[in-house]
């Protein structure tokens, strides 16, 4: 029921009970943290921001997890127990997400978190996962230099969507002149450094690499569009690499279709939007602009036609879309199940020994599997954004690609390793056979 | 002797006949193999058709590729056959131009990657080279001179032989003279011509071109071109002054049209509105809301949407705004503390109530054709939604000025602003005036919304991203003057353009709040400083 609440939320249009909704959840909140933890149930925290700046992203994930245990509930649950989610508001407030992520683990006892979305809310919660002992699993591609123990991280490493995507355009569209935009926070800057060593690692030189930040929510990018103009004017094949961040996008993307940059003339290939951002503009000035990523909504395997089906069942929304965090979280949850069951027990430190190794399949005809340093093994796609809002896959990666913890490209990250199996250590330095080599 | 002549005589016209019969077939089989390499749905295949319809005599070869272009090219992958979906709607069979009735559920439109779309636009640019509209032949002579393939030489020598229009003409020049630039066997002077065509061109492309030239040239010509180079640089690093003074205006009349409402909720009645950005978001909204009523309705409206929105917006953002000041604000006045917290309040809870009713993620607002797209004038562009947006701005503030100045409802805000109790000794009901000057700034936000959900997020938080901006501006122009808020939107806008580019855009925000807290220490009531006994009120 309460569940059926929070759900209700999120669906668009149900003007006439946002405010008993509303109503609802703070009294539900109450309810939760106050609950005794049952033992009939087996209980899934969630921890998504729902208000704030970052509600745009995360509320569908929260929603995804709600589906995914409504889905294993059908089926019966895991261990002869229905699991029961555990909903939590971080509100976007970095510190906010490990207040609430103490609260799930010790007041609600949940087995196991699903959540965060940025870095710094992830940074945030990291201490409370390792003191409380409790697994998270984080879906969102991220700028990697990170294995620990209690997260799993089931969204792309820079190898798995920025490295090959940079092929693609060195290959494919031989671009010699690069443009690396990002929003000015961590992920960005991080991704945009490894891209750096790695086009000069190919030969690509300093004056033909731009780099360029602009803050969160950059609305006005004239200038910028203006100078990527005059950067791509060169008389090399230029292309730019965009880490910009969710809400700034439609005003770039807008901006660029206005001043007439065509694809074909210079392709912006980004690693922040999905389906979601793109729902928000009119995509027939960005034909052909790029995306890549680990999981497309157009990808044609019967997994995928039916996790649509049953998704936008779920929501009651025919055209609600799906995107790649889905699907990790897609994964991840999938996962916890398989290792839940392989170690017959929801107890956190049996689960991680059972996590790596396990295998289960995902969306797009693959198979994922944890590896020690808890990544997982993902396909990478090349899509291009079509007229209706969806992307066209033009080139993937032959097989699948393990997730690198840490980056081969830095200096300062490629001699370690993590791996939680038979090093137990998540910095492995291979040079000095020692743990504890140079952390972030 | 005259049998064996009669009989060569006979034999010609077979000979003729049979050569047009083995030719014909195999000119035919080429277009026709062409076409069946659609249905095999390979980017490879694809880019081998369309090159070969590039060279095809076909007079459906454009038909096809201008339908692949624009994605009404459809394969059917069991049968084979392709179909083209004309513009008017009627389906025709690429092969034969057949009309056809319906398009089998299994064919789905053939796809393509930007380097086959680069090849599809050479392609249309070969067969539109002889095209009847000047227009399209100016855009074929554009494509040729962007890629400027030696083997369209022939085609576009005999293009410029023939041809009259003056545009199409020079277009065609300065295509033949891309080709030369880069033709291996030309001479110098044909180069050095070459040159000078398109340094005349001048334009961002030009200089793409001549600074894409191999080092290997000989020492005339590259000389030529890098005087060539330098001359376009120059005259582009003007025009980039006159381009960041036009973006400074575009940027200003955003934050002025974000900031005229505050100026009067804030400058005028001195109340600290921390959710004047969601009366903003509220305006976008309502331009969303019209768009789908018309959009599920009146599909011919569309182009009028924005007209029909900013009366709306001006209605259902007012009304907010009168029902906040009537509910809050109105108990709150000469606590400006309170009335900070309480209102900063209720921008979350209706920036939450907006996430809960429409959904956290953004709404597609469109672009009215007019406002959609750019004009060039000299070398920098324009696009027309940042020019509706400052004409706007201007509109609205010089309706606002006149309001002020010559209705009653004008008189009675300026008198009350001025000094309360004398205005309520003559008669004005003061409560109703505040109730009434509230609901104008917060109606005047909402229209900011309708032409800012052009360039911008329609989502819940789009009125935070303007809340700083605005109160930087009123307080920077000055509180309680609206000429103030003018100039110091455009002020800030041309400041921030002119630091952009130089400090990038991280650093010159921060840089320009630099300066306004430098400039408010020196002058704490801003630019235009208001005189008198309102100052102490």
């Amino acid at each position: 029921m309460l569940t059926q609440l929070t759900h209700d939320i999120a669906t668009p249009l149900s003007r006439r009970r946002w405010l008993a909704a509303t109503a609802g959840l703070v009294l539900g909140l109450a309810a939760f943290t106050s609950a005794k933890a049952a033992d009939d149930t087996i209980k899934v925290g969630v921890l998504h921001s729902l208000s704030g700046t970052m509600a745009i992203s995360e509320t569908t994930l929260k929603d995804t997890v709600l589906f995914m245990i409504d889905e294993q509930n059908k089926k019966g649950g895991v261990l002869g127990k229905k699991l029961e989610a555990v909903v939590v508001d971080p509100a976007s407030n970095w510190p906010l997400f490990a207040e609430k992520a103490r609260e799930l683990i010790t007041k609600d006892k949940v087995a196991v978190v699903f959540g965060c979305w940025t870095s710094v809310s992830r940074k945030s919660v990291l201490p409370v996962f390792k003191e409380l002992n409790s697994i998270l699993f984080y879906p969102v591609q991220y700028e990697g230099e990170e294995s620990e123990r209690n997260v799993f991280y089931t969204g792309a490493a820079p190898n798995q969507q920025a490295i090959p995507a940079v092929d693609y355009l060195m290959k494919e569209e031989k671009v010699k002149r690069w443009v690396l935009a990002g929003t000015d926070y961590v992920y960005p800057r991080t991704t945009n450094k490894i891209l750096e060593a790695y086009l000069k690692s190919k030969g690509v030189k300093q004056e033909d690499i731009m780099i360029n930040y602009t803050p969160f929510g950059h609305s006005d990018w004239q200038t910028i569009v203006a100078d990527i103009k005059k950067f791509g004017s060169a008389g090399k094949k230029t292309a730019v690499v965009s880490t910009i961040n969710g809400d700034a996008n439609v005003p770039f993307y807008k901006e660029l279709g206005n001043q007439g940059i065509k694809a074909t003339d210079i392709p912006v290939v980004a690693f922040s939007v999905g389906e979601e951002e793109l729902a928000g503009i009119d995509t027939k000035p960005l034909l052909g602009h790029l995306a890549a990523w680990n999981y497309f909504e157009s990808i044609k395997t019967p997994a995928n036609e039916k996790f649509i089906k049953e998704w936008q069942a779920y929501t009651k929304n025919p055209k609600r879309t799906t995107n790649d965090p889905m699907e990790a979280t897609y994964i991840g949850f999938n996962m916890w199940v398989k290792a839940v069951e392989k170690a017959k027990s929801t107890d956190a430190d049996k689960v991680i020994d059972a996590l790596p190794g396990t295998k289960t399949p995902n969306l797009t005809g693959g198979v994922a599997e944890v590896l020690p340093n808890h990544h997982i093994t993902k396909p990478v796609f090349i899509g291009e954004i079509k007229g209706n809002g969806q992307f066209d896959v033009v080139w993937k990666t032959p097989g699948l690609v393990a997730g690198d913890a840490w980056s081969k490209e830095l200096p300062d990250s490629k001699d370690l390793i993590g791996d939680w199996v038979s090093k137990k250590c998540g910095n492995y330095n291979t040079k000095t056979n020692k743990c504890g080599g140079q952390a972030s | 002797m005259l049998s064996k002549v009669l009989r060569n005589f006979r034999a010609l016209p077979f000979a003729v006949l049979l050569i047009v019969a083995t030719i014909l077939p195999a000119m035919a089989g080429a277009f026709e193999d062409a076409v069946a390499k659609f249905a095999n749905d390979e980017f490879s295949d694809t880019e081998e058709a369309v090159d070969a319809l590039a060279t095809s005599t076909n007079p459906l070869a454009y038909t096809i590729v201008s339908a692949l272009q624009d994605d009404r090219l459809m394969a059917d992958p069991d049968t084979k056959k392709i179909y083209v979906k004309q513009p008017d709607g009627k389906i025709i069979d690429a092969l034969t131009g057949a009309p056809v009735d319906s398009i089998p559920d299994s064919a789905a439109s053939v796809r393509l990657n930007n380097k086959l779309r680069r090849h599809v636009a050479a392609a249309l640019g070969s067969l539109t080279l002889q095209s009847p509209d000047p227009a399209k032949r100016v855009q074929a002579a554009q494509s040729v001179f962007k890629t400027h393939d030696e083997a369209m030489l022939p085609a576009v020598d005999s293009a410029l032989a023939k041809e009259t229009n003056k545009d199409a003409k020079l277009a065609f020049s300065e295509a033949r003279a891309a080709i030369l630039l880069f033709k291996e066997d030309a001479t110098d002077p044909e180069k050095l011509e070459a040159i000078a065509t398109i340094r005349a061109r001048g334009d961002q492309e030009a200089l793409a071109l001549l600074t894409g030239l191999s080092g290997e040239q000989p020492p005339a010509v590259a000389r030529a071109a890098a005087g060539a180079t330098a001359a376009i640089q120059n005259k582009l690093a003007m025009w980039s002054a006159v381009q960041n003074a036009w973006y400074g205006l575009s940027l200003g009349s955003v934050l002025l049209l974000a900031a005229i409402g505050l100026a009067i909720t804030f400058g005028v009645m001195g109340v600290i509105n921390m959710a004047h950005g969601e009366m903003v978001m509220i305006g976008a909204y309502t331009t969303f809301v019209v768009q789908q009523t018309i959009r599920s309705s009146f599909p011919g409206l569309f182009d009028y949407s924005l007209l029909i929105a900013v009366p709306l917006a001006f209605l259902v953002a007012g009304a907010i705004g009168v029902l906040i000041e009537r509910s809050i604000i109105r108990f709150l006045y000469g606590r400006p503390l309170e009335t900070l917290l309480a209102t900063w309040g209720l921008s979350l809870v209706l920036q939450q109530a907006v996430r809960t009713m429409f959904g956290p993620t953004n709404q597609e607002v469109g672009n009215p054709s007019w406002m959609s797209g750019a004009f060039d004038l000299g070398q920098i562009t324009i696009t027309y939604n940042r020019l509706w947006i400052l004409c706007f701005t201007l509109a609205v503030f010089v309706i606002l000025l006149a309001m002020l100045r010559y209705t009653a409802l004008g008189l009675e805000m300026r008198a009350v602003t001025q000094n309360r109790r004398m205005a309520a000794s003559m008669g004005i009901a003061t409560s109703r005036v505040d109730a009434l000057t509230f609901g104008l700034g917060s109606g005047i936000a909402g229209i900011a919304g309708v032409a800012l959900s052009q360039i911008d997020n329609v989502s819940p938080n789009l009125g935070q991203s303007y809340i700083i901006d605005s109160f930087m501006v009123v307080v920077f122009g000055g509180v309680g003057n609206l000429w103030g808020t003018l100039v110091g939107a455009f002020t800030l806008g041309i400041a921030n353009k002119f630091l952009e580019p130089v400090a990038g855009a991280v650093l010159g925000k921060i840089a320009i709040l630099v300066l306004i807290i430098l400039f408010i220490q020196k002058r704490p009531r801003g630019l235009f400083a208001l005189k008198g006994r309102a100052v102490e009120a």
